[in-house]
């Protein structure tokens, strides 16, 4: 057990010896020297909490999916049966308790409905099961309910497309090095380094920003408005800002009929040449373009509404056919606000309303107040360590001590290496793996001494001792890792960072402190011969 | 040269003599605990129970003025502040519940945030704001359920693998001592009222893998011992094994202990609780394993056939059929 041939040795000192440099750059950042650009430079990530910035934790509502994916269900329902040859008429339509019913007028014609309906439904997930399923009931009743299948895919959909738009719109603010994660099945996580007031962030995270063009209905009278009923077939809605409806709180609207504004090429602030207020200039794709010429071709001198998040952000008159692809978009903006308008119509609409559940805002000075802090806590800590140990333990105190720091260095390396992420209670994590690292030597240790005191002699008792302790070393790593994964597993953030750096240290301690330990002993044994040990 | 010994050779001291005065007491000190966060509570943070918490350090006042603070927050109208003050007395947070109806309006929470900074802004120049937590109730109740459980399937992760690796009298002390362990040091929390939040319970959770530490040390000696002296009784065998054990248990704890209290003293305020539960829990965990670690072993009925004998279990349940049978 103590004999070590030279290709061990050099692969012990190689594999230390890698990780400890990989810690060089780390130590350089930290102490704020430059490392030289032109070397490879793995480095420790400083996690929100050391490095300042924002942790905004958002959720989707799964509801809200599942109620769009109703209504457009029903608008393809209505679309598919009117083009139906010959046409299928149906009434009754409801989507109540999350699912779609209506009647078919003529009874005769179920089967050409169920046969025009059924390619609107399509085989969700692995199973194959389709998304919704189609009922007939009473005879003429079509009953069309979502799997829940359906709506997990249309849930994952919604949140993949929601990720794409979130990081679109972080860009665009021109942050650094957003993280932005899915996290569970309805829930984004997004952390900014160095943000130090979200605000703005969260303003244009929390906005859907689904733009619609509808067209008014000036049938409405003015007391109906204000007591909220709607002619049939149109609806109530706000005004975005109040100023807006000089004293009406909101416009009836047609349902439909109107255009969605989603068929985008840009989007900018910009202001309106004759009142020089702040606006938004869209240019829409040649789709988008065709529908808006067409529609504002249809209704020239009739107002419509511009709608944004089923708020009207005004409600312009068409006094001529808009035909050229792009328009304004007017609505008592502030510049700020035009710009982030601007900004969420680029990225495209989020498919589904977020919210921000969880938020946490660190500022700078905290973070390297605590590293300033954290490193002299470690530098005491390790420095009054290793006179314990010395005192204690004599020569093999030494070789724990040395231990002790390439394992130090080792665990800023391997972290390095993998990228991760150094949090506060990884900080304490680090003093705390310094102080259990010992833990093997000093059971190494005392079994020595102990095996000595009954009489082995040197080598059998360093032999012995290596051995028998291993054991409990062995044991005793696995418990701590099973602590630390669970933490990994089931903690947020900063505990992860934790848990990350345990289990690191859990590694590298038993290469330090037993394999790299008895290699020195077994080398000064060979050299020295010693016919007693000093522990 | 002559080296520092904490613990002479050769110590002999009959630990299983005051087994029952200390099981009382830690008995009593459970029971202490649990009367305690009936009493008393646990202080959460807003990990848990949801709301907002504001960091403010007063950078030129050597004390926050907390009264102050109280009021002025107290009178913007979003109800009773609750000010506590971490680490140094100049570094204070501000605690908030959300305001009603925040689950589905979070800009009312951030107005309240905003008021609140304004004002202490406002009435104190030297006011540097250190961050801003806002949990919703939602995620909070989810990360209280996810830490309890985090811990209740750690504990029952190391059970299971000492009962492995041991015997089933083995898991059942040192599921008792980690019961123990934590108890006394959530009791700890109750007691002081030091804010119970997310990194505590990775602090519990650390607790847990360090004091079993302590106890596969003891408990790897017993099995050793019970291989090597089958015919010693086994109160005997069990004051050998601890006192053969002592001085690493002494020396592995003081060299935790060192480091933590170098981070106690000089490491960053904010994970003063953090460190101050491992700490806590280290001193307990020591000296559980050294008085708790033997007596369950005893009531238990550990003997030496457990560990001697090379059959596997599949041998023995057939010996223990033939036996039966015979």
């Amino acid at each position: 057990m103590l004999d070590f041939p030279k290709w061990k040795k050099a692969w012990y000192w190689f594999i230390a010896g890698v990780a400890m440099l990989a810690s060089l750059p780390s130590i350089f950042a930290i102490s704020g020297l430059n490392w030289p650009a032109s070397l490879p430079s793995p480095r420790v990530h400083l996690g929100l909490d050391l490095a300042g910035g924002s942790h905004i934790l958002l959720e989707a509502d799964k509801r809200q999916v599942a109620q769009q994916r109703l209504e457009t269900m029903e608008e393809q329902v209505r679309t598919k049966l009117k083009a139906a040859e010959p046409a299928i008429e149906v009434g009754d339509i409801s989507s109540q308790g999350g699912r779609l019913s209506f009647m078919v007028k003529n009874p005769g014609q179920v089967d050409s409905a169920r046969e025009a309906i059924q390619p609107l439904t399509t085989g969700a997930g692995l199973t194959g099961q389709r998304d919704w399923d189609i009922e007939v009931v009473d005879g003429s009743r079509f009953v069309l309910t979502p799997t829940q299948q359906g709506i997990d895919q249309a849930v994952t959909n919604a949140m993949d497309t929601a990720v794409e738009v979130v990081r679109k719109r972080i860009d665009a603010l021109g942050t650094r090095e957003p993280t932005i994660l899915r996290s569970g099945d309805q829930r984004i996580v997004v952390q900014v380094p160095g943000l130090q007031d979200p605000n703005q962030l969260k303003q244009l995270l929390g906005q859907t920003a689904k733009l619609e063009f509808k067209l008014v209905d000036v049938t409405a009278q003015p007391d109906d408005i204000a007591k909220g009923i709607a002619p049939a077939g149109s609806e109530i809605l706000p005004y975005a800002d109040p100023k807006e409806g000089r004293g009406s709180p909101g416009l009836a609207v047609r349902r439909l009929g109107g255009i969605k504004g989603d068929q985008l090429t840009d989007a900018r602030q910009a202001f309106d040449p004759k009142s020089n207020a702040p606006v938004v200039s869209i240019t829409f794709n040649t789709a988008g373009g065709a529908k808006f010429a067409q529609l504002t071709t249809e209704n020239v001198n009739k107002p419509f509404a511009i709608v944004l998040d089923d708020k009207i952000l005004s409600a312009p008159n068409i006094n001529e056919p808009i035909l050229g692809g792009s328009a304004q978009i007017s609505g008592s903006f502030s510049v700020q606000e035009a710009t982030q308008l601007a900004i969420a119509l680029r990225s495209g609409a989020l498919p589904v309303d977020l919210k921000v559940v969880e938020e946490r805002t660190v500022g700078p000075d905290l973070g390297a107040d605590s590293i300033h802090k954290g490193a002299i806590a470690m530098a005491v800590g390790t420095g009054l360590l290793m006179v314990f140990m010395v005192l204690t333990y004599g020569r093999f105190g030494v070789y724990t001590c040395v231990a002790l720091i390439i394992n130090v260095l080792m665990i800023l390396g391997v972290m390095a290496v993998f990228g991760t992420t150094l949090t506060l209670p990884g900080i304490a994590g680090f003093v705390l793996t310094i102080g259990a690292a010992v833990d093997a030597n000093v059971l190494i240790n005392e079994r020595i001494r102990e095996e000595r005191a009954r009489g082995r002699r040197v080598v059998a008792s360093v032999e012995h001792g290596y051995k028998e302790a291993s054991r409990a070393i062995f044991d005793a790593n696995i418990t701590n890792s099973i602590a630390a994964v669970m933490m990994f597993a089931f903690g947020s953030g900063p505990v992860r960072g934790f848990a990350v750096v345990l289990m690191i240290g859990i590694v590298t301690s038993v290469f330090t402190a037993v394999t790299l330990t008895r290699m020195w002993v077994a080398g000064w044994l060979h050299r020295a011969r010693p016919n007693d040990l000093v522990l | 040269m002559k080296l520092l010994k904490l613990i002479p050779d050769n110590t002999n001291i009959h630990f299983l003599k005051w087994t029952w005065p200390f099981f009382i007491t830690n008995l009593l000190a459970m029971a202490a605990s649990i009367v305690l966060l009936f009493t008393h509570g646990l202080n959460l943070g807003v990990d848990f129970i949801g709301g907002q918490m504001i960091r403010v350090t007063f950078e030129r006042s050597a004390a926050a003025p907390v009264s102050e603070l109280r009021e002025s927050v107290g009178a913007l109208g979003f109800g009773e502040p609750t000010i506590q003050t971490f680490g140094k007395p100049n570094e204070v947070t501000v605690r908030m519940r959300l305001p009603d109806g925040s689950e589905g309006h979070p800009e009312l929470a951030e107005a309240m945030a905003q008021k609140i900074i304004g004002t202490i802004r406002q009435n104190h120049a030297d006011a540097r704001i250190d961050g801003v937590d806002s949990v919703s109730g939602k995620v909070s109740g989810e990360l209280f359920r996810t830490g309890m459980l985090a811990l209740g399937l750690a504990m029952l992760g190391i059970t299971i693998y000492i009962w492995v690796r041991f015997e089933w009298q083995f898991a059942v002390g040192a599921l008792f001592a980690l019961v123990q362990d934590i108890l006394l040091t959530i009791g700890m929390f109750a007691l002081t009222q030091m804010e119970f939040d997310l990194n505590i319970v990775a602090a519990l959770l650390t607790l847990l893998g360090y004091s079993l530490n302590d106890k596969i040390v003891v408990y790897d000696r017993i099995r050793e011992n019970l291989k090597k002296f089958r015919k010693m009784p086994l109160p005997e065998l069990l004051d050998l094994s601890v006192n053969e054990t002592l001085s690493r248990t002494i020396v592995t704890s003081t060299s935790v202990l060192i480091t933590l209290f170098a981070l106690l003293l000089l490491g960053p305020e904010v994970i003063f609780g953090f460190t101050a539960a491992i700490a806590l829990g280290i001193f307990i965990g020591t000296y559980s394993s050294i008085f708790m670690s033997a007596p369950f072993l005893i009531w238990l009925r550990v003997n030496s056939d457990s560990f001697v004998s090379t059959e596997t279990s599949l041998d023995r349940q057939e010996r223990l059929a033939r036996e039966r049978g015979a």
